[in-house]
C-alpha cells in the first residue's frame, strides 16, 4: 500500500505552510554557505575559478563597446583641450628637468653609498599586463575580473598595480582569468607605512572610497597629504608601492586617497611577487647543518664548567 | 504562465542586467552605480502567490550574484530571502495597497536586504562596511522600483495567483 492510499493521503497541508518551510529551508541553506565560506578565494574555489572563466569572455564582450565609447570621448575631449594641454605639458617639462638632474646626481650618490655599505639592491620582478573585465563596486564586495590567469604565471597574492599606484591583489586564480580583490574590499587588510614619520599602520578596506588607517603606531601626528607606500611587513607586497595620501575623514579617522583612483583602472599590472624569499638568494636560504650542541657533560650546570686552557687543547705527545 | 516564466524570465533578466552593469562603466568620470536588480523579482514574487519555488530560485539567484561580485558564497542568498520573507510575512496587508504605500513596502524591503547584508559582512570582517556605500546601493536599488509594479502587474493580469 502506497503512502498516498493510506491515512497520511489525506493530509494536505496548506500552500502557505509548504511555501514558508521551503522560505525557511532556503535561509537555513544561505546562511549554512556564508558560515562555510571561508577566507574568500579558498573554500569553493573551484566553483569560483568555474564561475570566472565563464563571466570573463561575456565581459570582455560587455566592456568592449564601454571602452571603445571611452576611447572615443576621451580623443574628442584631448582635441578639444589640446592647447591648454600643451601649456600645461610644456610647464610640466619644464620642471621635470629640474627634477632629472637632482634624479641623476642622487642616483650617483645612492649607488656609491650602497656599494660602500654593501647593501644587496632588490632583484626586478616580472610583471604581466592585463585588462579588467568585469568590475563590482557595492559595499560587501569591492573586486574585478582581470583577462590573466594562472596561464600566464599568476599565482593567488600578487600584488596588483595600475598606472599610478596599489589597486588590490589577487584572491582567485583561472587559467585565464583573475579575481582581483580591491583595496577598498571589507575584506582587505594591508600593512603600510608612513614615509615623513616611519609610522607603521594597516590599510582597512570598508566598501567606501578611501580606506581607513587602522592600528597607526607612529612618533609624529600625522597630516593630511603624507604620502603612504606598501611597509612589506608580513610579506603581502614588497615595501615601497606607491598606495596613495593620508586624508582626515568624517569622525576624525584617518583614511587614505588611494593613488589608483586617479584614473580609471581599466589596465592593470600584475607583479609577479611571491614572498620574500624572492628577494634573497636562493643559496643562503638554503638549510644549513648546524653545529652539535651536545656537550661531554650535559647534566654540569653551564655557568660552573670552566673555561679550556689552550693548554688544555694541545695534542698529548 | 508557468512557473518556468514567472519565476525564470525575471531571474534571468535581472542577472542579464547585472551582468552589463558590471562592466567597468564611467559616467562623466565617475563609476556607474551597482543596483541590485534581483530585488525587483524577490519582492513581486513574495506578492504574486505562496509557493516554494521563489525561495529556491533566490538562493539560485543570489549565488550568481555571489560569484559574479566576488562576495562570500550565500551573502546575496539571505539579503534577498531577508527581503522576500518581509514581504512573504505581509503580503494580506499589502494586497489592495496603491503605487505608493506598495513603494513604502519595496523601499522597505531593500532596507532589509541591506540590512542583513552589513549584519552579515560586520559578523565575517569584525566591522561595519560603509554605510554611505550600503546607503548609496540602496537608493540606486530604490530608482528599479517601476519594474517591480510593473512585474506585479504582469502577474495579476495572468492571475497565476490562482493556478
Amino acid at each position: 500500500m502506497s503512502l498516498r492510499d493510506g491515512p497520511l493521503g489525506e493530509i494536505k497541508p496548506p500552500l502557505i505552510w509548504l511555501a514558508g518551510v521551503a522560505l525557511i529551508a532556503a535561509m537555513a541553506l544561505g546562511v549554512g554557505l556564508f558560515v562555510t565560506d571561508g577566507q574568500r578565494g579558498q573554500t569553493f574555489a573551484g566553483l569560483r575559478r568555474a564561475a570566472d572563466s565563464l563571466a570573463s569572455p561575456a565581459g570582455a564582450v560587455l566592456s568592449a563597446p564601454v571602452r571603445w565609447t571611452g576611447d572615443i570621448v576621451g580623443d574628442i575631449g584631448d582635441y578639444l583641450r589640446a592647447g591648454s594641454q600643451n601649456r600645461d605639458l610644456r610647464a610640466e617639462l619644464a620642471a621635470a628637468r629640474t627634477w632629472r638632474d637632482q634624479a641623476v646626481a642622487l642616483r650617483h650618490e645612492n649607488e656609491r653609498l650602497r656599494g660602500l655599505l654593501g647593501i644587496a639592491t632588490a632583484p626586478a620582478m616580472p610583471m604581466i599586463s592585463a585588462d579588467t573585465v568585469l568590475d563590482a563596486r557595492g559595499p560587501f564586495s569591492n573586486s574585478r575580473l582581470a583577462d590573466a590567469g594562472a596561464d600566464q604565471g599568476i599565482t593567488e597574492g600578487n600584488p596588483v598595480l595600475s598606472e599610478h599606484g596599489l589597486v588590490g591583489r589577487i584572491t582567485g586564480v583561472g587559467g585565464r582569468v583573475s579575481r582581483v580583490m580591491l583595496l577598498t574590499d571589507v575584506e582587505s587588510r594591508l600593512p603600510v607605512l608612513l614615509v615623513r614619520t616611519n609610522g607603521r599602520a594597516i590599510l582597512t578596506g570598508d566598501g567606501g572610497p578611501n580606506p581607513a588607517l587602522a592600528y597607526l603606531r607612529t612618533h609624529d601626528a600625522l597630516r593630511e597629504g603624507d604620502r603612504v607606500l606598501t611597509s612589506g611587513d608580513g610579506g603581502v607586497a614588497p615595501r615601497g608601492l606607491p598606495v596613495g595620501t593620508a586624508v582626515r575623514g568624517f569622525g576624525g579617522v584617518w583614511r587614505v586617497a588611494l593613488d589608483a583612483d586617479a584614473a580609471p583602472i581599466d589596465f592593470v599590472r600584475v607583479l609577479i611577487f611571491k614572498d620574500f624569499s624572492q628577494l634573497a638568494q636562493p643559496a643562503d636560504l638554503a638549510p644549513r647543518e648546524l653545529p652539535s650542541t651536545a656537550t661531554e657533560a650535559p647534566e654540569a650546570p653551564v655557568t660552573l664548567v670552566p673555561a679550556p686552557s689552550p693548554a688544555a687543547k694541545a695534542p698529548a705527545p | 504562465m508557468s512557473p518556468l516564466v514567472w519565476l525564470g524570465v525575471p531571474a534571468i533578466a535581472s542577472l542579464a542586467a547585472s551582468l552589463i552593469l558590471a562592466t567597468p562603466i564611467r559616467v562623466a568620470g565617475l563609476q556607474a552605480p551597482e543596483p541590485v536588480f534581483a530585488l525587483v523579482p524577490a519582492f513581486a514574487w513574495a506578492m504574486a502567490r505562496p509557493s516554494i519555488f521563489p525561495p529556491i530560485v533566490l538562493v539560485g539567484l543570489g549565488l550568481a550574484l555571489d560569484l559574479l561580485w566576488g562576495g562570500p558564497l550565500g551573502l546575496w542568498p539571505t539579503c534577498l530571502l531577508g527581503a522576500y520573507a518581509l514581504v512573504f510575512a505581509a503580503r494580506r496587508i499589502l494586497s489592495g495597497q496603491d503605487v505608493l504605500g506598495l513603494f513604502a513596502w519595496y523601499a522597505a524591503a531593500c532596507a532589509t536586504a541591506m540590512t542583513v547584508g552589513l549584519a552579515l559582512m560586520s559578523l565575517r570582517a569584525g566591522h561595519v562596511p560603509s554605510l554611505f556605500g550600503a546607503a548609496a546601493q540602496f537608493a540606486v536599488t530604490l530608482v528599479l522600483y517601476p519594474f517591480a509594479w510593473r512585474l506585479i502587474e504582469r502577474y495579476e493580469a495572468s492571475e497565476i495567483r490562482y493556478r
